[in-house]
């Protein structure tokens, strides 16, 4: 287990190194075309770059002018359904089929036939009733992520099926401590005796932000996607831990919100409006926790990179001199982020746990201590 | 800001996505998997409480040898015991019946030592008076051959018959 874990921290590591190389030819490629397209500034726009990674996109950007086109559905009630590649937009400069990108977004166009998308004017009212189903860099890497969790643990089941009541072995022993330790850490301790209804969407929830977290890390496709530094993806999470917690929520926890007993009628008045906001905004923590701090993991990290350019284009001397710092404080940053990367998981399915524990409670007595740990686990 | 509003798209593809992923999971890979941890879990309590009630067993089997052993060795020392007796017993007896037997066999052996001895004597006698008849016949025999020593015979057997 322990040569697993140290072969996963240096293949992440050595793919670290990967976008210097993307980005160098990046800005040289950018570079050279500004002497002959005006449009395209030579600055380097760190903030831009920055936006352009974390951000979703039609299209899986390898260096340069190069990206790997993904399918676009798209579906209008003015123009019904239609599926193409992204490959046609020629990186946003043209329209197709009645569509072109505008920063990354879908939009609808009066012209039908293929023309040049700087010249063609937006059709709001279409633009207005658009679903937009494509599958996107993040959808792509969440199929793959969905893909590698399926083979993972269907096939450390499977080992569980051929070698019953014995040690375990592979990877079943890098993944079997963490099945224990979600079950009695997270789940028994925070859900009490039902914890075993909730353990599937437990693990599946830890096991999926962990993944895609640490995939996040690793900057080749079909890693380097900023899934769980995606607000949508979060939300959804969030709004599934939501779901489970009203869904399996008793009376007493009802009781508890509406009507809090002991408490006098005038402060219920004040009370019960905060607890049904607390309601929401559990989850709604829950969102921004994780959506920001792995979007932050990648902003820090793609900063350093930016420094090394941003330096870079001052002198190549002093860009070398930032680029070994960036790369030290890069190196330092991933072994941080692969801790974040596990202890955001946690973090989201110890208080999921948490939430839906406080749902199914049965007793009372201990209301006190209890309400105090969530208000802890909210702080975190 | 686009980096905080949630796309639909990929909303939708992420709900779709971890449905599928969960219902999947549970079946194949969370409920055998649970099913076995907390099935080796309970091999394992079964095995050490098997291993306590087997040292617990074999204390009470110790206690038990350790019993049956004094009673053996008690039943033994009564075997011997008795035995000993037995054996004084039968050595008496035999000892007695011995001298008995040896006593009347003596005895028998007395009265018929006894006995053969007034045959013996009996026959003696009657054989010492058939020789001494037999010895006088011959004597007298030779006395008797002349006529002479005939008459002074007859006249001596007068003689004592005078006097008688």
């Amino acid at each position: 287990m322990k040569n697993l874990n140290i072969r996963i921290l240096i293949s992440a590591i050595l793919l670290w190194l990967v976008p210097f190389i993307s980005f160098a030819q990046e800005t040289h490629d950018s570079l050279n075309t500004a002497t002959h397209e005006s449009v395209e500034s030579a600055e380097f726009d760190a903030g831009k770059m920055i936006m352009d990674h974390i951000s979703d996109a039609h299209g899986w950007h390898l260096w340069g002018e190069t990206e790997i086109p993904l399918p676009i559905i798209v579906y209008s009630s003015d123009r019904g359904l239609s599926v193409f590649s992204s490959g046609r937009f020629h990186h946003g400069h043209s329209t197709y089929n009645g569509y072109m990108l505008k920063e990354q977004k879908i939009v609808a166009v009066d012209e039908m036939e293929e023309t040049d998308a700087h010249h063609a004017t937006i059709n709001e009212s279409v633009t207005a009733n658009l679903y937009d189903f494509s599958i996107t860099k993040n959808v792509f890497a969440l199929i793959v992520s969905i893909i590698l969790m399926i083979w993972i643990f269907t096939s450390v089941a499977k080992s569980y099926k051929t070698r019953p009541n014995q040690a375990p072995k592979g990877l079943q022993s890098l993944i079997e401590p963490l099945i224990v330790f979600v079950r009695d850490d997270v789940a028994k301790s925070s859900i009490g005796p039902k914890y075993q209804k909730y353990m599937p969407y437990l693990l599946t929830a830890f096991f999926f932000i962990w993944i895609n977290n640490m995939l996040g890390l690793i900057p080749l496709i079909p890693g380097g996607a900023n899934l769980t530094g995606n607000i949508a993806i979060t939300m959804s999470l969030a709004v599934m831990t939501l779901l489970i917690t009203v869904f399996s929520a008793n009376k007493n926890y009802w009781v508890h919100i509406f009507a809090m007993p002991g408490v006098p009628v005038w402060v219920l008045v004040l009370l019960t409006p905060i607890e049904i906001l607390g309601l929401f905004l559990r989850p709604f923590v829950l969102m921004i926790r994780l959506f920001a701090n792995m979007a932050a993991g990648h902003i820090i990290a793609l900063s350093f990179v930016s420094l090394i350019f941003i330096f870079g284009e001052m002198s190549a001397g002093v860009g070398m001199g930032v680029g070994v710092v960036s790369l030290i404080f890069m190196i330092f940053m991933t072994f941080l982020e692969l801790l974040v990367a596990f202890l955001q998981a946690y973090v989201f399915t110890l208080l999921s746990a948490i939430y839906i524990g406080a749902a199914v409670e049965e007793h009372h007595h201990d209301a006190e201590h209890h309400d105090a740990k969530v208000e802890e686990a909210l702080i975190i | 800001m686009e980096l905080v509003k949630p796309a639909f798209g990929l909303t939708f593809w992420m709900v779709l996505a971890f449905l599928i992923v969960l219902f999947l999971l549970t079946k194949f890979a969370w409920k055998p998997i649970l099913n076995a941890l907390n099935e080796r879990d309970k091999s394992i309590e079964d095995a050490l409480n098997a291993a306590i009630k087997a040292k617990d067993e074999m204390a009470n089997l110790k206690a038990d040898n350790e019993k049956l052993l004094a009673e053996a060795r008690q039943e033994r020392d009564k075997i011997l015991k008795e035995a000993r007796v037995t054996k004084d017993n039968i050595i008496n007896e035999a000892r007695d019946k011995a001298t008995a037997e040896a006593d009347r066999l003596l005895i028998l052996a007395r009265e018929g030592i006894h006995n053969e001895k007034m045959a013996a004597i009996t026959d003696l006698k009657n054989q010492v008076a058939l020789l001494s008849v037999e010895i006088a016949e011959k004597i007298m025999k030779q006395q008797l051959a002349d006529d002479g020593k005939q008459k002074a015979l007859v006249a001596d057997l007068l003689k004592d018959v005078k006097m008688n």
